[in-house]
């Protein structure tokens, strides 16, 4: 019994719980949702601490032995994700205290954010392929209300094209498993990755590895299929926004990273080229995107997808460091990015716009925003010694060993081509001076209990903000004992048959000696 | 049996992506109902179907007697049902918001947010 692995999910869905409760209190709900993450990060530590110990830590849910009920597994990967997760989670929390408004609040902002992180947490834990779905769900729909919450026409449109394509992802998901039943006859990851690799038709197996490989696509934003992502991620409040940009597609890119190294591993030689290239024009058209436009999380969306480029490209290359450089990717990004739309935040909030043409003069205003900028834009560029860099350079370093010249030399440049979206920024909102027809600037303002207008605490805004960037660079000065770990993930990754034994235990020879014994067995048993 | 259902649902999934391609989110939403539905019954079908033989252990033995009906697909299925139905009111509220705001039934002209 390892109650640590079941917490992140249960302590989450009960804080929502908590929060529901107390509909009418705002002050109660704010103290749960700070309160709650605090417990998140620290039931997460306690996970982390033990899969560091013991390798891979699984709970059967209901007593149920796999693979007849539903595991919950933590190898490193899923207990890395969890750490970052509840690290975001609270300093989203905390950012939300003063960014939210009261009208959002009201709507159920702050159990809508418990169930969200209760979606991702769930998804990054679970060992049954359909409870995957399920948690996608939780997700998806937790996401869907917090998109819209407020309801201005932006947020209608952008949630319209990001319903839909999260729902034709949902469902590309829901068929492949329909089918992948049909074929081997169990739910569980582990178990289908021993049936798969001895299934009679091979060519089927590499079909459902492209529709795993689609579905997970669009909710990664992976191209061709990332273009829900630029139309809706700049349209809800700006915690929202730093909440998906810091967690909703790297659950994508989670599974990806989980179904292709465990169930499609043997299907590699097919779909490398894909996820190759799929990753070089991901990172290209991300980054040339960015440069077109000039609204400070717009630029910043499009930046979501180049990056996302990097950690499948850590996949595709496929190797133990690959891997491990991909991981690191995701790290250096959940962090930096989140930052970059809390700052993007506070930017707004001195200066009353996202244009990057009417802001101007924050360095002179403040530095040390200036300064949290420049460690966050910097690190997602790649400049050492900051997270980005560490990042690049595992993937660089694996590419040129895989011999992959021609990707490797796409992610230098789209690194180049990122420092230029990120000096474009800095120039704009903090180097230039303010633009004169920006005549006193707004500030955000928003309605307080007694329905006073109010102005936001800045203090409580600009704390995760501080926090986020000492992280980047603390990414990169200490990158030395987390690359260990992103070692062992990559080790853990490309050898699956850990994860099979951690899940199904003694029941491995039973299974094997099943697929050996002919099918009809199987049918009565 | 299973070519019957495998016929009705290639029908299915064409349909709901050709309601998918038309500009009306009306048409969206119903597009996105016969998806999940194909979806559905695709599981059902993909697992095998096994008419009149449900998986009950008759009284005193340990395991179903001959060939029986798998359950677990159907538990799927259920889940699944639950989970489009939650998901496409959120749809239907969501487009009814949209037309208030946007007055069109006409994803054409809801492009603010892609310049």
């Amino acid at each position: 019994m390892r109650p640590e692995v079941a917490l992140p999910v249960l302590l989450p869905l009960l804080s929502g719980a908590i929060s529901l409760l107390f509909w009418r209190s705002r002050p109660m709900q704010r103290f749960t949702a700070v309160a709650g993450n605090l417990a998140l990060l620290v039931v997460a530590l306690w996970l982390f601490t033990s899969v560091h110990q013991d390798g891979y830590v699984t709970i059967q849910m209901g007593g149920w032995e796999a693979p007849y009920g539903i595991t919950l597994v933590a190898d490193m990967l899923s207990a890395v994700m969890i750490v970052l997760t509840a690290m975001i989670g609270l300093a989203l929390a905390i950012y939300s205290l003063a960014s939210t408004g009261s009208d959002h609040e009201k709507f159920g902002y702050y159990p809508l954010m418990h169930l969200l992180l209760a979606g991702v947490a769930g998804a990054f834990l679970t060992g049954d392929i359909f409870n995957l779905y399920v948690w996608f769900e939780v997700m998806l729909v937790a996401s869907f209300a917090l998109l819209i919450l407020g309801g201005e026409k932006a947020q209608m449109e952008g949630a319209i094209k990001y319903v839909t394509l999260n729902l034709l992802a949902s469902v590309i998901f829901l068929t492949a498993i329909g089918l992948l039943y049909g074929m081997v006859g169990t739910l569980n990851m582990a178990d289908i990755a021993l049936r798969l690799h001895a299934a009679e038709h091979q060519g089927m197996v590499e079909v459902l590895a492209v529709m795993f490989m689609v579905a997970f696509g669009i909710k990664a934003a992976a191209f061709p299929l990332f273009f829900w992502l630029p139309a809706s991620y700049h349209t809800p409040p700006v915690a929202v926004s730093a909440l998906f940009a810091g967690l909703l597609t790297k659950v994508g890119v989670y599974s990806l990273f989980r179904v292709f190294t465990l169930m499609f591993d043997e299907t590699m030689d097919y779909t490398q080229d894909l996820l190759i290239w799929g990753a070089a024009l991901t990172m290209v058209t991300g980054v040339l995107g960015a440069a077109a436009q000039y609204e400070f999380r717009r630029i910043l969306s499009f930046h979501i997808v180049s990056q996302i480029g990097y950690m499948i490209l850590g996949l595709a290359l496929y190797t133990p460091l690959a891997i491990a450089g991909g991981v690191f990717a995701v790290m250096h990004n959940i962090v930096v990015k989140t930052n970059l739309f809390l700052i993007s935040g506070i930017t707004r909030h001195l200066q009353g716009t996202y244009q990057l043409k009417k802001m101007g003069g924050l360095y002179k205003e403040r530095p040390w925003l200036a300064v949290a900028f420049f460690l966050s834009a910097f690190s997602l560029a790649g400049i050492p010694p900051l997270s980005g860099f560490f990042a690049k350079f595992v993937i660089v370093r694996a590419g040129i060993e895989a011999e992959a010249y021609v990707v490797t030399g796409i992610a230098l440049a789209v690194g180049f081509m990122t420092l230029y979206s990120m000096v474009k920024i800095w120039n704009e909102v903090f180097w230039k001076a303010l633009p004169e027809d920006n005549l006193v600037p707004e500030r955000e303002t928003v309605v307080g209990d007694d329905g006073r207008m109010v102005k936001p605490s800045l203090w409580l805004m600009t704390l995760p903000v501080g926090v986020l960037a000492a992280m980047s660079l603390l990414i990169g000065v200490f990158a030395e004992p987390l690359m260990v770990v992103m070692n062992t993930i990559g080790d853990q990754l490309m050898n699956p048959q850990g994860y099979i034994d951690a899940v199904l235990g003694s029941n491995v020879d039973v299974i094997e000696a099943l697929i050996e014994a002919p099918a009809s067995e199987e049918t009565s048993p | 049996m299973e070519p019957l259902m495998a016929i009705a649902i290639g029908m299915l999934y064409a349909a709901a992506i050709f309601l998918m391609l038309r500009r009306s989110i009306v048409k969206l939403v119903i597009g996105l109902m016969l998806l999940t539905n194909a979806a559905n019954l695709l599981i059902f079908t993909s697992a095998g179907m096994t008419r009149g033989a449900p998986p009950l252990i008759p009284e005193g033995m340990l395991v179903p007697e001959g060939v029986v009906a798998d359950p677990l697909p159907q538990a799927v299925v259920l889940t699944a049902i639950v989970i489009a139905f939650g998901v496409l009111a959120f749809a239907v509220v969501l487009i009814r918001r949209a037309y208030e705001i946007v007055k069109a039934d006409d994803l054409d002209k809801m492009k603010d947010t892609d310049t």
